[in-house]
């Protein structure tokens, strides 16, 4: 995996607060047994008015010719709320995605988004009220992110956001969790080893 | 220092500090079929193996016909999706339990049944309803797939405490109210993300008062209020559920473990980030309005009006919600036809809601303009119904009986809802499309549910039950 320091790029808004997982991806595209292929029934109830994805919604903002090649989405509270599908962080990604930004982020969804590299970041609704008006404005306007820097700006405006260490270092480092975890074997032989006994088998 | 239950057992799995994350143990890992293929594959592409199979269970469950035992009866995709995971099962040394098993049932219906869910565990899922286990003392939570591939290398996961939030329902619940109206209350009152980052204990006479099923129904939803886990202290209903279970510790180890299990409870004087507190008085029979569980009303209130709202968010999302819900300010839900019933899910399908739901049945027949289905939580729980003949009093009523699992919980199955129907749902998620595109979804009780499916449109059920 390769790490995420800074991003430049256009951002697509979903002015929206408690957008679910079973929004971002419904359960009928969950019958997969790999991680890719997901971009394409991204928020499907709301991008297509059928159920074969042949007609676009023109009215969603995803679709609008403006807003193609967006690698930031931009929404509000709570996003990702709901299931724990690790699909939905696997759609935005393979759509696109790099980074959203919202007021706040449901826990597991977070934690997925971590996981998979992609850059969850919250800022506040004044904020957020800002970078809505700039890209309704141009949506071509370029957000530029500091990860190391904890810095979001756009128009010669400045914003900074909180994560906390231990992420901010797994997306810089783009690190193998589990490869880390391994290391301490011994450790976690040693904790096993002091379970009461109808806990350890 | 006075320590919460949910510190205590933080700290009795803390292997190693890294930073602000713990690396703690895990005891228990249950797996399904629709979030762990990746993680096996994840697991294989790198050369590793399933650390502890032996701590590790696995169900079908989303994927699965309610109608049919064959596991190509919705599809392909989701027979891949099964006899992946069977595959994975065997090439790991899992023990699973199939469609047709006697001990199958959906994943949170099933762990618990088996006694592998014991007080001051650690409990993990790639399924946010983990939440379920805390019913038992235990800190169980949803994880993705990355973590599970985690887990299932390493028996362990990084994370870092939450914040704690102490629930408190006093005095004693009225005539007629459940489980789920006690959470569908809670949720009503602290918002649908109201716990986010936080870890929920409840506590108070009228959770002491509950069964152990009738906790899992509470602790199942805390993740709708946004809560990472929430957990109720073990006390004797909690032992005396687990005496016997198969997995329950035997002889000698039976009381060492009693003793053990006991030790977690919250102090007295310890203090919580966040309190919140219900009067079980209050509670009326609850139904959702919206589409998250946080927009919910008695069934004898009238839907809410978006300009009560007085945050602007919250007003868009009543607008919305009433527009894709079909339904307008001011109605009452006793107007409000229904078109379909579904009795089941993890919330709501165990054995003692299926009495619950024929204690109603029973008193007349299914309106003719409505679907009823009732999907039992578990193979177990669906042999313990029939042996009751409470399959016989909802067929007689007009309710269709089907084979268990998740089923119009979610529809990854072909029990889907079709656009514009609505439906009274004792499941735990009402997001638009959650029971399928344009559906609307109404989040009540077993009871409630049947009450539904008799009269045709919502209703009192305490109108049934006088
Ligand atoms: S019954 Fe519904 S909520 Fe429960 S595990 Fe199945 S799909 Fe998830």
């Amino acid at each position: 995996m390769t790490g995420i320091t800074q991003h430049s790029g256009k951002a697509a808004p979903l002015d929206q607060a408690n957008v679910d997982t079973d929004q971002i991806i419904p359960k009928q595209f969950l019958t997969g047994v790999t991680r890719v292929g997901y971009g394409k029934h991204l928020f499907h109830d709301w991008r297509y008015l059928d159920l074969h994805e042949q007609e676009p919604n023109p009215d969603f903002s995803l679709n609008k010719p403006e807003h193609q090649g967006a690698s930031i989405l931009l929404t509000r509270e709570n996003f990702g709320c709901g299931s724990s599908r690790e699909h939905a962080p696997w759609a935005l990604g393979d759509f696109g995605f790099q980074v959203i930004i919202a007021t706040s982020f449901a826990d597991i969804f977070y934690g997925n988004c971590i996981n998979n590299q992609i850059l969850p970041l919250s800022l506040k609704n004044p904020e957020l009220d800002v970078l809505f008006a700039a890209v309704a404005a141009d949506p071509e306007v370029q957000i530029d992110i500091d990860l190391p820097a904890q810095t979001v700006s756009c128009h010669g405006q400045q914003f900074h956001f909180d994560i906390a260490e231990h992420h901010k270092y797994n997306l810089i480092k783009g690190l193998d969790a589990i490869g880390q975890t391994l290391e301490l074997q011994d450790k976690i032989e040693a904790f096993e080893g002091k379970l009461p006994t109808w806990l350890q088998a | 220092m006075a320590k919460t239950l949910y510190d205590k057992v933080w700290q009795a799995h803390v292997i190693d500090q890294m930073g602000e994350d713990s690396l703690i143990y895990i005891d228990r890992h249950l797996i399904h079929e629709v979030t762990s293929p990746q993680a096996f594959a994840g697991l294989s592409e790198k050369g590793r193996k399933v650390r502890r199979p032996d701590k590790t269970f696995a169900t079908m469950d989303h994927s699965i016909s309610t109608r049919s035992l064959a596991i190509d009866a919705c599809g392909p995709a989701n027979k891949l999706q099964l006899q992946t995971l069977a595959d994975n099962c065997e090439e790991n040394g899992i023990e699973l339990f199939p469609v047709g098993h006697q001990k199958q049932g959906i994943v949170h219906v099933m762990g618990p049944e088996l006694g592998l869910i014991q007080p001051g565990m650690t409990v993990v899922c790639g399924d946010s309803h983990t939440a379920t286990h805390g019913a038992f003392g235990a800190l169980a939570f949803g994880i993705g797939t990355s973590q599970v591939e985690h887990v299932f290398a390493t028996q362990t996961l990084k994370q870092s405490k939450a914040k704690s939030m102490q629930v408190k329902v006093s005095g004693n619940l009225p005539i007629g109210i459940t489980a789920k109206d006690i959470i569908l209350a809670i949720i009503g009152k602290i918002g649908h993300a109201g716990a986010t980052g936080h870890v929920i204990e409840y506590c108070g006479e009228a959770i002491q008062g509950l069964t152990m099923e009738e906790r899992m129904t509470i602790c199942n939803m805390s993740i709708e209020a946004g809560a990472k886990a929430g957990m109720i202290a073990c006390d004797q209903t909690t032992i005396d559920y687990l005496e016997g279970r198969e997995h329950s510790p035997k002889g000698e180890q039976w009381q060492q473990a009693v003793d053990y299990w006991l030790s977690f409870h919250s102090d007295e004087g310890a203090t919580f980030d966040t309190v919140v507190e219900l009067q079980a008085a209050d509670i009326t029979p609850q139904v959702t309005w919206g589409t998250n569980p946080g927009q919910v009303m008695g069934v004898n209130q009238v839907v809410p009006t978006p300009t009560d709202f007085s945050d602007p968010i919250e007003r868009q999302s009543a607008e919305k919600a009433l527009k894709y819900m079909g339904l307008e300010a001011g109605q009452k839900l006793s107007d409000v036809q229904v078109t379909d019933v579904f009795i089941g899910s993890c919330t709501n399908g165990r054995i003692e809601d299926m009495r619950a739901a024929a204690a109603i049945a029973k008193t007349g027949k299914v309106a003719p303009h409505v679907t009823a289905i009732v999907v039992p939580g578990s193979n177990q729980v669906k042999a313990q119904a029939e042996a009751e003949q409470l399959d016989k009093i909802f067929i007689e009523a007009g309710f269709e009986w089907r084979l268990p699992g998740c089923s119009m919980c979610l529809g990854m199955n072909d029990d889907i809802l079709e656009a514009g129907r609505r439906c009274a749902s004792t499941s735990n998620r009402n997001f638009e499309g959650r029971q399928g595109r344009g559906a609307r979804t109404h989040l009540v009780s077993p009871a409630m549910a049947a009450a539904a499916a008799l009269k045709g449109t919502f209703a009192d059920v305490r109108d049934f039950q006088e």
